[in-house]
């Protein structure tokens, strides 16, 4: 006696079309954090970052966009979007707070080797968190990648196809 | 097992007329670990013999009745006092009053009904055994011996396919195919995964087996989920117009028939959880319910062979003899 044997062909699939399959994908976002520069003087200095951003996903009204953002701003970025999305926001590199107290045997928050692992931890962020569905609709990503400078008093809002 | 050593004592035990031909089959028991027990379908008569078996040879041994039952019963974990019987047969075998040597008893449940496919799962069980009792004033002497019953169906008439389209709006657009809404429990599960748009970056696809255990009613329902399997179906990052295969062999799978709603107490029901997981590791998923049922191996004997059998009862006949071997070639053939 034999089992009927089940058919496993494969089931019928359209063949895809060549400037698809060889073109550009669609999903492509990069994001850079990098050349770290301190500004001011004394007790007032901070550190901006440059946040460079490449993208072909229509939600993004610029393709290419560059400017620069200190730590705050990406502060700012995460409580917002805390706030305002169901995302599960990951955290930021640490505040190190104590690398601002005094009387330090290196340069504290300016440290070239505290700054180098602060910009990566920011660019893993900013990689997580741009690639996500429902943070793209959010208006204070927009604003924080490519607007000049970050509005704090802003609307919050939601963000549809460009 | 009675402490005091005076008195008189017995064994009991059941044996089936069948079961040197009776086949088994294997279940899990509560622990975990899978058994061999006789494999019975619906409508079967059950019938066999229990032996009591005197411990002291030559002292009596007084009785309130000796019976033998037949029961299918569904036990609640969390409700272990109540069991809820859906079969119970009973059949007596000796009156009360004493047997003074080890003695044989007949038994048959004629062409039983065994509506449900035995199961033992997280939260229920539901299971087929028959019970001897010698009944006693104190303590009763009892043996239970389980048996497995499978419920079989035959190839459904309407069997449609899954097709759907889902997505997120913007970011990712997918249809998927499977081949059939109903597979039986060796069958093979064909389909396909199409994109449409993606613009999120996917790093692989996986497609999962879900078993959904209910148990309650009403407002204090519990559902278990187990992850039965889970079967990688693309590694890398796709484009539009791309398609995906599925090839998913169930036999390899600890996989039981749907159940719905077994006699108002439980249900157990499959699903396909086809999971894409990107970069960040975030998981998009779409659940999709599938119908399992158990097709039968049994093979359809032949009008001269079922002659062969009746023909049995009359023992030793020449014609039942070659009615057999006629039969026996004809299935070989």
């Amino acid at each position: 006696m034999a089992d009927a044997i089940a058919d496993t062909r494969r089931l019928y699939t359209k063949p895809q079309n060549l400037n698809d399959a060889y073109g550009p994908p669609s999903n492509f976002l990069e994001i850079d954090v990098s050349n770290p520069e301190t500004v001011g003087v004394g007790r007032t200095r901070y550190t901006t970052y440059e946040v460079r951003l490449k993208t072909n996903l229509p939600i993004f009204k610029l393709k290419e966009s560059c400017v620069r953002r200190r730590y705050s701003d990406f502060e700012w970025l995460r409580a917002e979007l805390e706030r305002e999305s169901k995302v599960v926001v990951p955290p930021l590199p640490g505040k190190a707070l104590f690398r601002q107290l005094p009387f330090r045997g290196d340069d504290g928050i300016f440290d070239d080797s505290f700054i180098e692992e602060r910009r990566q931890g920011l660019e893993q962020f900013l990689n997580k968190v741009a690639g996500h569905p429902l943070a793209q609709n959010e208006r204070c990503l927009h604003m924080f990648l490519q607007d000049e400078i970050v509005d704090k008093n802003y609307t919050p809002s939601k963000v549809r196809q460009a | 097992m009675s402490f005091f050593s005076f008195g008189q004592s017995a064994e009991i035990d059941v044996v089936l007329n069948d079961a040197e031909t009776r086949k088994k089959a294997e279940h899990k028991t509560e622990d975990g670990k899978k058994d061999k027990y006789f494999l019975f379908y619906d409508g079967e008569t059950v019938s066999g013999k229990v032996n009591v078996t005197l411990k002291n040879p030559g002292k009596r041994l007084e009785h309130h009745g000796i019976k033998i039952e037949f029961v299918g019963q569904i036990e609640l974990y969390y409700d272990r006092g109540n069991h809820h019987e859906f079969v119970s047969l009973v059949k007596d075998l000796a009156r009360p009053g004493e047997i003074t040597q080890s003695q044989t008893y007949d038994f048959e449940f004629t062409h039983v009904e065994k509506p449900y496919e035995s199961y033992t799962g997280q939260n229920v069980k539901l299971r087929y055994f028959l019970r001897a009792t010698v009944i006693r004033r104190l303590n009763d002497i009892t043996k239970e011996m389980d048996i497995v019953v499978h419920t079989l169906s035959t190839y459904p008439e309407l069997n449609s396919s899954i097709k759907m389209e889902v997505g997120i709006e913007d970011c990712l657009h997918i249809e998927f195919e499977y081949n059939k809404s109903k597979y039986h429990l060796k069958d093979v599960i064909v389909g396909k995964i199409y994109f449409l748009l993606v613009r999120i970056k996917i790093k692989h696809m996986e497609i999962d087996i879900i078993k959904r255990e209910t148990t309650g009613t009403g407002p204090s329902v519990y559902h278990e989920n187990d992850t039965i399997a889970k079967y990688e179906i693309m590694d890398g990052a796709p484009v539009r117009g791309e398609s995906i295969p599925i090839r998913l062999f169930l036999a390899g799978y600890d996989l039981t028939p749907t159940m719905r709603d077994i006699n108002k107490k439980f249900s157990v029901r499959y699903y396909l959880n086809l999971v894409l997981i990107d970069e960040e590791e975030r998981r998009y998923f779409k659940q999709q319910e599938i119908t399992l049922w158990r097709k039968g191996d049994v093979v359809r004997k032949s009008m001269s062979h079922q002659a062969a059998i009746a023909s049995q009862r009359f023992e030793g006949s020449a014609a039942s003899e070659s009615a057999l071997e006629q039969a026996a070639k004809e299935e070989s053939g």
